[in-house]
């Protein structure tokens, strides 16, 4: 498929904003998977410029730390000739005394087409997107969606095996808090795949059966059914009682490590939405290894961030 | 304003007699008069209303009933308050503890009895706190609360948490002869919780107030009841887990009653994927099987009191994020719409039992002269048009604040009039 930059959008795409996987086909996250490779092709990888949203603003609103995400963004958004504008809040909008919503209507007012949103908690760009008239981008939201982590997911899979149809995917950690495995569970049973989750049982609920996706506790067990390890980040930060006795006893029960990987499929894939906690989620060896593709999930990261910026921005902007 | 009226051919209900049928109802110096008079015995200059198709009994009775005066008027005043009630058909209203400051002195019960009685609206009856600064730490001075005018004693909307305290509670009240209305849960299970945990929760990714917060404090409080013969109310019940405790702890015959809030009896948890703030309620909008629960629980008399759980917010504070946001719903003006809707209509209630469980029962619990239509009582009456659907509309509403998730529902049955000692001090359309 082809696609031409300088006509109007594709019209299977009928979304203003891109809140999650969730509510998503497989047809439109075909959609996007296929444009992210053309955009990639189209910016020779990102050495030229194009000016599809030339004259368009995006503005990125994280009340969460990142940078690779934001940074992530920004580079989308100039590779395409837009604008990018920078706005950071730690903390809850209560405590400056303006609400959530009063600090998005204030930068929407400057002009911006785009707001690109992370925030602590489930639902904020859903909000957001009741009250603006500006496309909204979820960044990541608290535990419940992060979906263009779960495309970019998807798109480093669909390149280094053709299809996703049939792979058994697993993923380990930390299922609980991720924002990422839930993208990445929506998205990898729409194309096919076989979704795994995998982790201590206090942060892996039974109930994820009930969407027909494998519950499992022993890494060991399932590993060499995998053709797909995506390894999540313990997040420290959003837990109140630790879920797991020690850091030393996670590794030992999910770490990637060398002996691991020698149980492993011999073309097994290791990816890791990142930050990663080196020693904890997986061992240097493997991080850097052959098998680990986190890298090519960051480069794609980039084309995929165009793609989605440029089915929502740039029906109008197309010149 | 004349508190003497013939109100004819309304449908009367009393389930405190056992009545149900279609009569002339006298009410005369602000109290029933009885059915049936003859003309000759009518005083004269007397009103009358010709409330033809209309239901009548005895005006509904709350527990527990959030306003904000004194201290946080942005979301209800007492006026806005008791106004609202009245248009919900809730003549007497057991008010929470939960002002700023706390309802634990006899200063504050004092303040809130004159700005009641000034407001001249619903009857306004304070509950008072069981610890002191609703803390949970200690005793508050319960025996001054109940000299100073608190029909029961209460730290809701908060739990307590503290067994021993709660122990202690239910034993010190026992001397004054007053309940203790509690909502259980235990707090290290769902502190900073925003929804029910099941499979909506688990796709949101919201934090959880699982099902078991609310049984293990059911069941607790059932055995400390046992063990102190202290009266005790769980005012808002809403799993499968604490309905069947209570249905087992009834065979018992201890002294407990147990209540649900209106919306857990109809609100599902996966209106949450909304990401709307006003569908953010404790107890949580639970799921499909515990609603089940409930509404047996309702049917076979398990459930004796439904009170509103009416909790005001202020817009701004529903405005912010998710797990910022406070709980509540405003509700007073529409549980008779709710229980019409979703108890009636299906055939889980008949009226007598839906009176019973909104007017008589929470009245003897808190033993007030109410809920009932007997000659002699105070004439606290609600007129109903059971058949009359209607539009929730919040900013219409006489409550200040705007937070229900039932906004643009249709619901059926609508208060016509309500009378508070035989004045009509509501009247739909004025």
């Amino acid at each position: 498929m082809t696609f031409a930059f300088s006509s109007s959008l594709p019209e299977q795409w009928k979304h203003r904003h891109l809140l999650g996987l969730e509510n998503l086909s497989a047809d439109e996250i075909t959609l996007i998977l296929d444009l992210a490779e053309h955009l990639h092709t189209a910016t020779e990888g990102g050495r030229v410029k194009l000016d599809l949203l030339k004259g368009r603003t995006v503005a990125n609103l994280f009340f969460e730390n990142s940078t690779r995400t934001r940074n992530s963004f920004s580079l989308a958004a100039k590779r395409l000739g837009a604008d990018t504008v920078e706005f950071s809040s730690s903390g809850s909008s209560v405590s400056k005394g303006e609400t959530f919503i009063d600090t998005a209507k204030t930068i929407e007012a400057m002009g911006v087409d785009a707001v690109v949103v992370r925030h602590a908690t489930p639902g904020t760009p859903h909000l957001l997107a009741r009250h603006l008239e500006a496309a909204v981008i979820n960044a990541g939201d608290g535990p419940h969606e992060h979906p263009t982590q779960g495309l970019l997911d998807l798109c480093t899979i669909r390149q280094k095996r053709g299809s996703l149809e049939g792979l058994t995917v697993a993923l380990v950690g930390d299922i609980a808090h991720s924002r990422t495995a839930r993208s990445n569970i929506w998205g990898l049973l729409k194309l096919g795949a076989k979704p795994i989750v995998c982790g201590p049982a206090t942060l892996v609920s039974k109930t994820w059966e009930k969407f027909g996706v494998e519950v499992a506790y022993s890494l060991d067990e399932i590993l060499p059914r995998c053709d797909v390890l995506n390894l999540l980040r313990i997040q420290f930060e959003r837990q109140a009682i630790r879920p797991f006795p020690s850091v030393h006893e996670y590794a030992l029960l999910y770490a990637m490590t060398n002996e691991r990987m020698k149980r492993s499929k011999p073309d097994i894939l290791i990816m890791a939405p990142g930050p990663i906690n080196r020693g904890v989620e997986l061992t240097p060896e493997v991080a850097d290894g052959p098998h680990s593709v986190i890298l090519k999930q960051v480069t794609n990261g980039i084309s995929i961030r165009m793609a989605v910026l440029w089915l929502l921005l740039g029906k109008k902007g197309v010149r | 304003m004349n508190n003497s009226w013939l109100i004819e051919n309304a449908r009367w209900i009393d389930p405190s007699v056992g009545l149900d049928r279609v009569g002339r109802l006298l009410i005369q110096d602000g109290r029933f008069a009885g059915l049936d008079c003859r003309d000759g015995d009518l005083p004269k200059g007397i009103q009358h209303i010709d409330a033809r198709g209309l239901i009548g009994g005895p005006g509904f009775v709350d527990l527990g009933t959030i306003f904000g005066e004194p201290g946080r008027e942005e979301d209800e005043t007492l006026t806005t308050g008791l106004h609202s009630a009245l248009a919900g058909g809730f003549t007497s209203i057991a008010m929470s503890s939960s002002t700023e400051p706390p309802i634990d002195s006899a200063a504050s019960v004092q303040f809130v009895l004159q700005k009641a009685a000034r407001a001249s609206l619903a009857k306004l009856y304070p509950l008072g706190c069981v610890s002191k600064e609703r803390k949970g730490e200690e005793l508050a001075e319960i025996g001054s609360l109940v000299e100073s005018g608190v029909v029961a004693l209460s730290d809701a909307p908060r739990s307590i948490d503290n067994t021993a305290l709660m122990r202690r509670a239910l034993e010190y009240c026992s001397m004054f002869d007053r309940p203790l209305l509690a909502h259980p849960e235990v707090m290290s299970l769902s502190r900073g919780g925003v929804m029910h945990e099941d499979m909506t929760q688990l796709v949101l990714g919201l934090p959880p107030m699982p099902a078991e917060a609310e049984d293990l404090a059911t069941a607790r409080d059932l055995r400390l009841v046992e063990a102190t013969g202290g009266r005790l109310h769980l005012l808002s019940i809403s799993t499968s887990g604490s309905v069947d405790l209570c249905r087992g702890a009834r065979g018992r015959h201890l002294p407990f009653t147990a209540g649900i809030y209106i919306a857990n009896a109809h609100m599902l948890d996966e209106q949450l994927k909304s990401f709307d703030a006003n569908c953010k309620i404790n107890p949580p909008m639970r799921s499909a099987s515990h609603i089940a629960a409930c509404l047996a629980g309702l049917a076979d008399g398990t459930i004796d009191i439904i009170s509103s759980g009416h909790r005001p917010c202020s817009l701004e504070k529903k405005m912010q994020e998710l797990d910022a946001a406070p709980f509540g719903m405003v509700s007073l003006e529409t549980t008779l719409g709710q229980v019409v809707t979703h108890l009636i209509r299906p055939g889980v209630l008949d009226w007598s039992a839906a009176f019973a469980k909104l007017s008589l029962n929470p009245a003897k619990l808190l033993g007030i002269d109410a809920g009932s239509l007997a000659p002699g009582k105070p004439a606290d009456l609600v007129l109903i048009d059971p058949d009359q659907s209607w539009t929730v509309d919040a900013p219409a509403m006489k409550t200040k604040a705007y937070n229900t998730p039932l906004q643009g529902t249709e619901l059926h049955g609508m208060v016509i009039a309500s009378f508070v000692d035989g004045e009509r001090r509501y009247k739909k359309g004025d």
